[in-house]
């Protein structure tokens, strides 16, 4: 077992009894889903948005080399800086030279789980550079000195009271409730911190090959702030982010907010297109952008499961998946958690490493049913298994399953299993649920039915 | 119509009942039933936790046995959905390819078979409970099946059906996942069986004894009264 899964097992034994941590997600996500409902029934025809969000993604992936291609270029020629990164090293590499380079005192960060993959915080703090993450849910989790717990809610696991109390301790302000009061707090560190910046860095939800412009949603206009204030913008977003066409907002802005908050549209859907040009009254003066491979390439090579850089990262798939919502964002200890994190993560970190988070899931589905993209999760899982055991077998468990398989489908041997089966129960009934027990991980917490004294098999062969 | 019946390793040795019932209530609709005594396992176990060669070599001789077979009933959507779905992918590029996907497609999930193909809904059926639905997560997303149980459980008499909030919540169980991931497992039980507990049924029923395995184990841990009944058995009370 990797340390990764060891480390798994302990946190989602001990997050799956917390039934604090179950009513808190519990309550967050029912209002989360009711108003995803009605976002999605105020489509003519979801099942059709799907379709067609699916191929045009599928477009985008299948053609990558194009797209990426015409939305550089486009780019470069409104004078943005097109920086090209296969690794994280590499991407934390260049955007630590831009910061170098302008001699910056202050860095301001708004949303991006591809930061988060890359560990560019980090990477800044240790190079001596002080970052601010300004999106209000991530401002608190840097605040805690933890990761986002969910890509789209990263402080959705906290009370009001936990972030009043938060604020109290790291900001000095008065303790309240009031969500209004709380994001005034956050607001006035913030607005001062936007004002000294030298140095704002964005994610992108989407990178627009037609035009050469990038999407920012979100919902605070802090990203719009990110952009606009300090001199020099940098916007670090994954290869696989591309749309073909500039139209293609048209189905993906209302679909990303319907499924990622419940939103018809996010308050602020933002193009960037350049840095300030000529004439222009704001805007930054200069424009960096970084494309980050870091394995998604290798991904793209799989045929099986590359639909799943089609991800939009709206987060429906975690708030739907029933293992995600009784272990918890954090359990996963990857920057992408639930389905799509559990199916792409072997592919970005090593697939023996990583594998434990395929097991982990009944395949029950509802993330595949709930994918407004349509990635085929769940059969990704089984696929992600089928490799793993290809590649590195567990000797007992292919053991006991060659064994099961021969006694099985042989009449007389199941037959003579199912006797020693009568006969073992009551005595494994006598040490149910301790460690004697060779079922106590079935035991521990719930009964075993009875081998039935005659079973289907005997009935059958008697009544004729 | 000569029915072949596939019954399912758990059925056949932790809930004959459910089994017996399928039985009865396809030859009480006239048809004869055949139930091959080598077949007990599809294989879904190895190929859920990756084994796939050694799925195989118990899903090959089951393809075997099943090859003349006019029609293919098993009584679980998740061993359903193994056949059905799972065959085709697990046998590609094999030489049991074809014969796989010709099963596959003359094979039905009990209560599918029931309203889909013989277009019976109502069986005579008694059952004076009410009663909640559990859809298994196999049946529901792979195989698409929600509507068929609920017809059938909508013609029994003295029935009174309630939805279920959490009905198209998966139960837990998943196969080897509940033994490696007991807690986790037991978790997504528990949101499942207090969810039933509120609608005030007497019953979960289901079209999978795999899932009500797992919520009866829990329930009967914990002490509940709600039982759990396979909807074969149902169908089959008078």
């Amino acid at each position: 077992m990797s340390t990764f899964a060891a480390q798994f097992l302990k946190q989602a034994r001990v997050m799956a009894g917390d039934l604090r941590h179950r009513q808190i997600i519990r309550t967050a996500l029912g209002n989360y889903e009711l108003a995803r409902d009605q976002g999605r029934a105020a489509f003519q025809d979801w099942q059709g948005a799907r379709q067609l969000a699916a191929e045009t993604k599928w477009e985008a992936i299948n053609h990558l080399d194009h797209y990426l291609e015409q939305f550089a270029s486009k780019l470069e020629t409104r004078g943005t800086k097109v920086h090209w990164a296969s690794t994280g090293e590499q991407a934390r590499e260049i955007i630590l030279q831009i910061v170098r380079d302008k001699k910056a005192k202050s860095v301001i960060k708004s949303k991006a789980m591809t930061a988060e993959e890359i560990h560019l915080n980090a990477a800044l703090e240790a190079a001596g550079f002080n970052v601010v993450e300004n999106d209000l849910g991530e401002f608190i989790v840097q605040l805690r000195h933890e990761a986002p717990y969910h890509i789209v809610f990263p402080s959705m696991h906290l009370t009001r009271d936990e972030i009043s109390g938060l604020f109290e301790r790291e900001l000095g302000s008065a303790p309240t409730n009031d969500p209004e009061e709380l994001t005034m707090i956050a607001r006035r560190v913030l607005r001062k911190k936007f004002l000294t910046a030298d140095i704002g860095i964005t994610g992108a939800n989407f990178a627009i090959a037609e035009t050469g412009m990038i999407s920012i949603t979100e919902n605070e206009g802090n990203a719009r702030l990110t952009a606009a204030l300090p001199k020099t913008m940098i916007s670090l977003l994954g290869i696989e982010k591309i749309l073909p066409q500039l139209e293609d907002l048209a189905l993906f802005l209302p679909m990303l907010a319907t499924m990622g908050t419940g939103q018809v549209l996010t308050c602020y859907n933002t193009l960037y297109g350049g840095p300030r040009q000529p004439g222009e009254s704001d805007g930054p003066e200069e424009w960096h952008v970084v494309l980050l491979d870091n394995h998604r390439t290798e991904l793209l090579a799989d045929a099986e499961q590359r639909d799943a850089l089609g991800c939009i990262r709206c987060g429906a798939c975690l708030n739907v998946c029933p293992i995600f919502r009784n272990v918890g964002g954090h359990t996963y200890s990857t920057t992408y958690s639930g389905p799509i994190g559990s199916v792409i993560t072997p592919h970005l970190r090593g697939l023996q490493d990583w594998k434990h988070l395929s097991n982990a899931s009944s395949l029950c589905g509802a993330c595949t049913e709930t994918c407004p993209v349509k990635i085929d999760l769940h059969h990704h899982l089984l696929q992600n298994r089928r490799n793993a055991s290809a590649a590195q077998p567990a000797f007992f468990e292919r053991l006991a399953y060659k064994v099961f398989g021969f006694v099985a489908n042989r009449p007389a041997l199941w037959s003579i299993a199912k006797k020693f089966g009568r006969w073992g129960q009551p005595l494994q009934n006598l040490v149910k649920g301790t460690t004697l027990d060779p079922a106590k991980s079935w035991t521990q917490t719930r009964d075993l039915p009875q081998l039935a004294g005659e079973s289907f098999k005997d009935w059958w062969r008697n009544r004729k | 119509m000569i029915i072949t019946l596939f019954i399912p390793c758990f059925v056949d040795a932790l809930f004959p009942r459910a089994g017996i019932s399928m039985v009865q209530i396809l030859e009480g609709l006239g048809h004869r039933v055949v139930c091959p005594a080598e077949i007990a396992c599809c294989g879904q176990p190895p190929f859920n936790s990756g084994y796939w060669d050694e799925a195989r070599s118990i899903a090959a001789p089951v393809l075997d046995k099943l090859k003349d077979a006019e029609v293919v009933v098993i009584g679980s959507g998740s061993c359903g959905a193994m056949v059905k779905k799972f065959y085709p992918e697990l046998f590609a590029n094999t030489p049991q390819a074809e014969l796989a996907k010709k099963i596959a497609a003359r094979t039905w999930e009990f209560s599918e078979f029931l309203v889909k193909k013989l277009g019976v809904t109502d069986l005579g059926a008694r059952f004076p409970h009410k009663v909640t639905f559990h859809d298994g997560c196999h049946g529901l997303r792979e195989l698409g099946i929600k509507k068929s149980p609920r017809e059938l459980l909508g013609k029994v008499s003295g029935l009174e059906f309630v939805e279920l909030a959490e009905a198209e919540t998966c139960c837990g169980f998943g196969g080897t996942f509940a033994a490696k991931f007991p807690m986790i497992s037991t978790a997504m039980g528990e949101v499942k069986c207090a969810s039933a507990v509120e609608t005030g049924a007497e019953y979960i029923v289901s079209n999978d004894s795999s899932c009500l395995m797992h919520l009866q184990g829990l329930l009967s841990r914990q002490g509940k009264p709600i039982k759990t009944i396979h909807l074969a058995e149902v169908l089959n009370h008078r």
